[in-house]
């Protein structure tokens, strides 16, 4: 294994994965404090799941998982004296997440005779700030959206910042030895760490962006996190796990992952340009990288994200494996959809546009819609019937509605009810809520710490 | 360079697709030789154009990157309906690239129809 002398300068920080309570090895936060880390990073949230976590405001995550990887993380930051800094916690970053998370940490520190000082740095605004900063023109759109309304804003359930490094910085230089974040971008974390060390701005915001997946940026994805050493010219990445190693490929490549452009990546306080970075292989499983540049800005902005509820919806999934059926699909599927707009009008009193339908045939183009090309009969198909409406109660009753028809509906001059296959009984699946994301908007800051609330709390356990 | 016609997921060592954010769709085409990348980057096959038609989207918001360092070609573009929304078909956009890897690539020059690989 190949290891840095912690004399090293610069600063060493372990992501010891693409997420909080994702799993991972004590063994390999181990290795990462060998290697001399000054700071334990991770992530806990992301929009990757959809929209339905910042709509309501809840975790993705499973309770026991998060708390078995802060115990590892706790236990090691607190023996090795270096900080814990998690992002964007309890997935969507709200501050019920944030709280959700202290509230794990908590418990842990009690159990485990653990004592530090936590921040937690909340991201969450309220909608009057944002129409505020509309209505003083600091609020810009990124494309593909246009201007924001402010009813767009109102009509969220919550809306939160991406904080930078700024507050991170600030919580850490109020001698916070755990920092508890709310919405952050992906690399504030690893960011504030070399950023408040006074090194430079180019290698750290690229060294961020490399690791902030864990393991993606190995051979090895599956195997387990990294660790990173950044200094005044560059940054060095060594995988956690023996089983992986980090090439000038899959460390480069990392640049491409889940991000628009290859080069630039904007950040809170200005653009990480990769475009005449270098990647080198310093031994077989460790890479340097130098020559990375970033672009500050005029001022910091705060990127904005939001969910509205959009509706409540009810699902049913139906099999169909009669040849006859799926050898005239499409025939059957537009007349399905004729009989039930008949019927809902009839027996709810409802036009379509009161109401949102959405049949996805799983076995046929359930994925790729209109762009399916593929041709040929499938054998089976998995119907999964979507209603939205603007109540539960209305979204049932119009898949109830559609239940006759989705058990027995027959092709247009058929002699014969056909009887389909219904996967549950009640065929009427309850959904809840149903969110979409609205804001894709930077709001223009003074300083990067604005917006941002740190509460400073002692977690003594003598 | 490839001996006979074959689809871009064919000739590549990998087509993938991923949301950027829940507004945009990215697709990365990872290629194994200097030579293939060559190949398909001067073939005419792949422009903001080729994808717009491929995927129902004007080219205009289609943002093409060729990335001779690496041998890989970026393909962003906004997302037709927004990840998680009702109608949305894949959440992480990680099936998209299907039709981009079934884009048949042109038959190389001196080919013929009895070359074998």
């Amino acid at each position: 294994m190949s290891t840095q002398p912690t004399s090293e300068p610069g600063v060493g920080v372990i992501f010891p994965s693409g997420m909080l309570g994702g799993g991972f090895t004590a063994e390999s936060i181990k290795r990462g404090i060998a290697m001399g880390a000054t700071a334990i990073a991770i992530d806990g949230g992301s929009t990757d799941s959809g929209p339905y976590y910042l709509g309501a405001g809840v975790a993705k995550t499973a309770a026991s998982a998060v708390e078995r990887d802060l115990r590892i993380l706790l236990s090691a930051a607190r023996e090795a004296q270096i900080p814990l800094i998690v992002g964007s916690c309890g997935t969507a970053g709200t501050d019920t997440g944030v709280d959700w998370v202290a509230e794990i940490a908590v418990r842990i520190a009690a159990e485990d005779r653990l004592s530090f000082r936590m921040a937690r740095v909340y991201s969450e605004l309220d909608p009057a700030t944002v129409i505020a900063a509309i209505e003083a023109g600091r609020v810009r759109s990124l494309p593909p959206l246009g201007d924001l309304d402010p009813d767009t804003v109102r009509s969220c359930s919550h809306v939160v910042a991406l904080m930078g490094h700024d507050p991170i910085v600030a919580a850490l230089e109020a001698g916070a030895e755990v920092v508890l974040a709310g919405r952050a971008t992906d690399t504030s974390m690893v960011a504030a760490v070399a950023l408040m060390h006074g090194l430079p701005a180019g290698p750290t915001w690229h060294a961020a962006k490399t690791v902030e997946c864990g393991g993606q940026c190995t051979t090895n994805p599956t195997a387990g996190g990294v660790h990173v050493r950044i200094d005044g010219t560059g940054f060095t990445v060594t995988p956690l796990s023996p089983d992986a190693a980090c090439t000038p490929t899959s460390v480069a490549a990392h640049m491409l992952y889940e991000n628009a452009d290859p080069f630039r990546l904007l950040e809170p306080t200005g653009t990480l340009d990769t475009s005449a970075a270098t990647y080198t292989a310093i031994d077989e499983r460790t890479v340097r990288v130098e020559g990375s540049g970033f672009l500050l800005s005029s001022h910091p902005t705060a990127k904005l994200e939001g969910a509205r509820l959009g509706g409540y919806e009810t699902i049913s999934l139906v099999g169909i494996r009669d040849p006859h059926i799926l050898a005239s699909l499409e025939t059957w599927l537009r007349y399905l959809l004729s009989v039930l707009e008949d019927r809902v009008r009839a027996t709810l009193d409802l036009d379509p546009q009161h109401y949102e339908l959405a049949l996805q045939c799983y076995g046929a183009n359930a994925v790729l819609g209109p762009l399916e090309d593929s041709t040929g009969d499938a054998r089976e198909i998995g119907l999964l019937f979507k209603v939205r409406a603007p109540s539960q109660q209305t979204a049932t009753a119009i898949a109830r509605t559609a239940n006759p028809l989705l058990l027995h509906l027959p092709l247009p001059g058929m002699d014969h009810l056909p009887s389909f296959a219904f996967a549950t009984s009640p065929a009427e699946i309850e959904r809840g809520p149903s969110y979409e994301f609205v804001l894709n908007h930077v709001l223009d800051l003074e300083r990067g710490t604005d917006l941002f609330r740190i509460d400073l709390s002692e977690v003594a356990n003598a | 360079m490839p001996d006979a016609a074959l689809t871009l997921g064919e000739l590549a060592g990998q087509v993938r697709s991923k949301n950027a954010g829940p507004f945009w769709i990215t697709m990365d085409v990872l290629f194994r030789s200097e030579p293939d990348y060559t190949f398909v980057t001067t073939s005419g096959v792949l422009s903001p154009q080729a994808i717009g038609r491929l995927y129902d989207v004007d080219p205009a918001t289609v943002k093409y990157f060729e990335l001779r360092g690496i041998l890989a070609v970026k393909i962003s573009f906004p997302r037709p309906v927004t990840a998680g929304s009702f109608g949305d078909r894949d959440l992480h956009g990680g099936q998209q690239f299907v039709p981009l890897a079934a884009l048949r690539l042109p038959a190389p020059p001196g080919h013929h129809q009895d070359a074998s690989r």
